[in-house]
């Protein structure tokens, strides 16, 4: 599924989600009401980048570290990113973009390559990326994760498995 | 094949099966945890995807501690929903005055065993480490899965095996060998491993500071920390639980992605300067920093052993003016074992404020976060920008003895030195 979305660029490794999203709003429940906060410890400047439409984040080295909260992936889900490329990330921010929806794909190329608000395509399946003419594959993808993806996040795929009784322990495939 | 620790822990839950670095499995769960800050998102993701009741009743533990005692009605109203969902479902839920905070509490009530997995709505789950068993931090939507399936997908991780040797000189704790480990490993050199915690060095630990060290486990990268379970730690479980163990070591010849050597007898007091857990330094290389707050607690170091380190160094003494000491025992149980040793007294006499256990100032929420310009000293695991209170506030963890001592100088100071 490709689409075209505007690159925000975040240039700084370890963002953690205290910046990301400041503990102090943990007691918001409302997605919506959660955006309001996103970025607010690192730059809430970068919420005004999302308001043009749907959006891809480039980011550095180990993104996301920290708390297992869920809303700065919620949030930025929310507000219309549409995936991330980075360095790396973090484990469980990781996840929770998975789950999200909103997949975390690995692709130092791209995240040299790009620039702040450049226009670029996207294929949040496969994670190809095209800045100007040149495609920039991710790192490969397991399964597991593309299904969930796939799925729709992993509250649709929970309800799949739920359907098709194949829940429970065992290996899924690497 | 000779195995690590963790691909035991893992394949055990999967009827024997063997399993590899980077296969993924939907890994079955013997407790799933959740507080006042990652249930009540979960409980609607929960109900989004259909299901009306949890998996297994007996295998849920909620605790009030993130937001509690509430901070504002807003927070009250999560710890009143999240309370009233607990009981409808039957699981367990550690109410405000009857726990404390979810680590320690879980910890001391039995809830952890030598094996187990447990996938906890907080990153600092990783914590169970110290008694030998898978604890990992998840999202709420993780954690709605596990409360609905009974498991959560994982990847298998590789292993860091750390050896500690040698004997810690007199005020170095688990806070220290945890932060020598960061020191060498940065807030993302463990990113798709465990750490396995051995030597001699590692046995000579209590389960107190065991925790200590399995607690910032998450902050090096990795999914959890874990000490082989031993002698010490079937006496901390004797009494405790009922739940049966079997204590179980990787491998001779097991595969360690990377093995990482402390030398105890060259350790000094370590701290994170701001604004990484990984920014290791020397203490003696902040000395003379002023600090306007000292934070002693959290959900690994609020312990007995913790406040008995800070009761040594507050003793007679008195908090430094224009300093605020705070400090939170993390349970009620602790809180109470404290007051019988009289280190209330001593906190109080010293000028420190005591707090009820809750999360509190540790992540910023409430009970003593810190404005523009102000520095903390903290015994706590994350020192981000902005973590306890404002972006332009900057804090430094180290030791409880370091800490306090600290909080009687009124600036950052080698306990060796006080």
């Amino acid at each position: 599924m490709k689409m075209t979305v505007k690159a925000i660029v975040i240039k700084e490794d370890n963002v953690d989600t205290d910046v990301l999203y400041p503990g102090k709003f943990l007691n918001i429940l409302d997605t919506k009401k959660a955006s309001e906060h996103l970025f607010e410890g690192l730059d809430p400047k970068l919420r005004e980048l999302l308001t043009t439409g749907p959006t891809a984040l480039f980011v550095e080295e180990n993104f996301g570290c920290g708390s297992s909260r869920e809303q700065p992936a919620s949030a930025m889900k929310a507000s219309g990113v549409q995936c991330i490329f980075g360095k790396s990330f973090a484990r469980i921010f990781g996840r929770n973009c998975v789950n999200s929806a909103m997949p975390a794909f690995i692709n130092p190329n791209a995240v040299l390559a790009v620039k702040q608000g450049d226009d670029v395509q996207v294929d949040i399946e496969t994670g190809v990326v095209t800045i100007g003419n040149v495609e920039y594959p991710s790192a490969p993808v397991a399964t597991l994760p593309q299904e969930i993806v796939k799925a729709g996040g992993l509250v649709p795929w929970v309800k799949a498995q739920r359907i098709t009784g194949s829940s429970g322990s065992g290996i899924v495939t690497s | 094949m000779a195995t690590t620790l963790v691909e035991k822990i893992i394949s055990s839950h999967l009827n024997g099966k063997s399993v590899e670095p980077g296969e993924i499995v939907m890994l079955p769960v013997d407790v799933v945890l959740g507080n006042d800050a990652s249930t009540n998102g979960a409980i609607t993701v929960l109900k989004n995807m259909g299901v009306d009741n949890v998996f297994d009743p007996a295998k849920v533990v909620t605790v009030a501690d993130h937001f509690a005692p509430a901070k504002d009605e807003q927070s009250a109203m999560l710890l009143r929903t999240m309370e009233i969902w607990a009981k409808l479902q039957g699981v367990k839920f550690y109410a405000q005055g009857r726990g404390g905070i979810e680590h320690t509490v879980l910890i001391e009530e039995g809830w952890v065993v030598p094996g187990t997995v447990i996938g906890g709505g907080d990153s600092h789950t990783c914590t169970y480490g110290a008694l030998g068993a898978f604890g990992t931090g998840l999202g709420l939507t993780d954690i709605a899965c596990c409360l609905a399936l009974g498991a959560f997908w994982q990847v298998v991780p590789e292993t860091i095996l750390v050896t500690f040797t040698g004997n810690r000189q007199r005020f170095v704790t688990g806070k220290d060998l945890i932060l020598a480990v960061l020191e060498q490993t940065g807030v993302s050199g463990a990113t798709g491993c465990v750490l396995e915690f051995s030597g001699s060095g590692a046995q000579a630990l209590s389960i107190d500071e065991r925790m200590a060290v399995s607690n910032m486990a998450v902050e090096t990268g990795a999914e959890t920390g874990f000490f082989v379970a031993d002698e010490v730690t079937r006496e901390y479980l004797q009494n405790r639980t009922e739940k049966p163990w079997q204590p179980e070591q990787s491998d001779e010849g097991a595969h360690f992605v990377r093995q990482i050597h402390i030398d105890l007898d060259a350790l000094d007091p370590l701290i994170a300067l701001p604004s990484l857990p990984g920014n290791v330094a020397q203490v003696r290389e902040a000395k003379g920093r002023k600090v306007d707050q000292v934070y002693i607690g959290n959900c690994a170091n609020g312990t007995m052993t913790d406040l008995r380190q800070a009761a040594e160094m507050l003793r007679g003494k008195k908090v430094h003016e224009g300093t605020r000491a705070i400090i939170v025992p993390a349970s009620q149980k602790v809180y109470k074992q404290a007051l019988a040793e009289g280190l209330l007294d001593v906190f109080i006499d010293a000028g420190a404020m005591v707090s009820t256990p809750t999360c509190g100032a540790c992540f910023g929420g409430h009970n003593g976060v810190l404005a523009a310009g102000e520095r903390a000293i903290t015994t706590t695991n994350r020192n981000f920008r902005g973590r306890m209170g404002s972006p332009e506030s900057e804090v430094y963890i180290a030791n409880a003895f370091t800490a306090a001592a600290s909080a009687v100088a009124g600036e950052i100071v080698d306990p060796r030195e006080l």
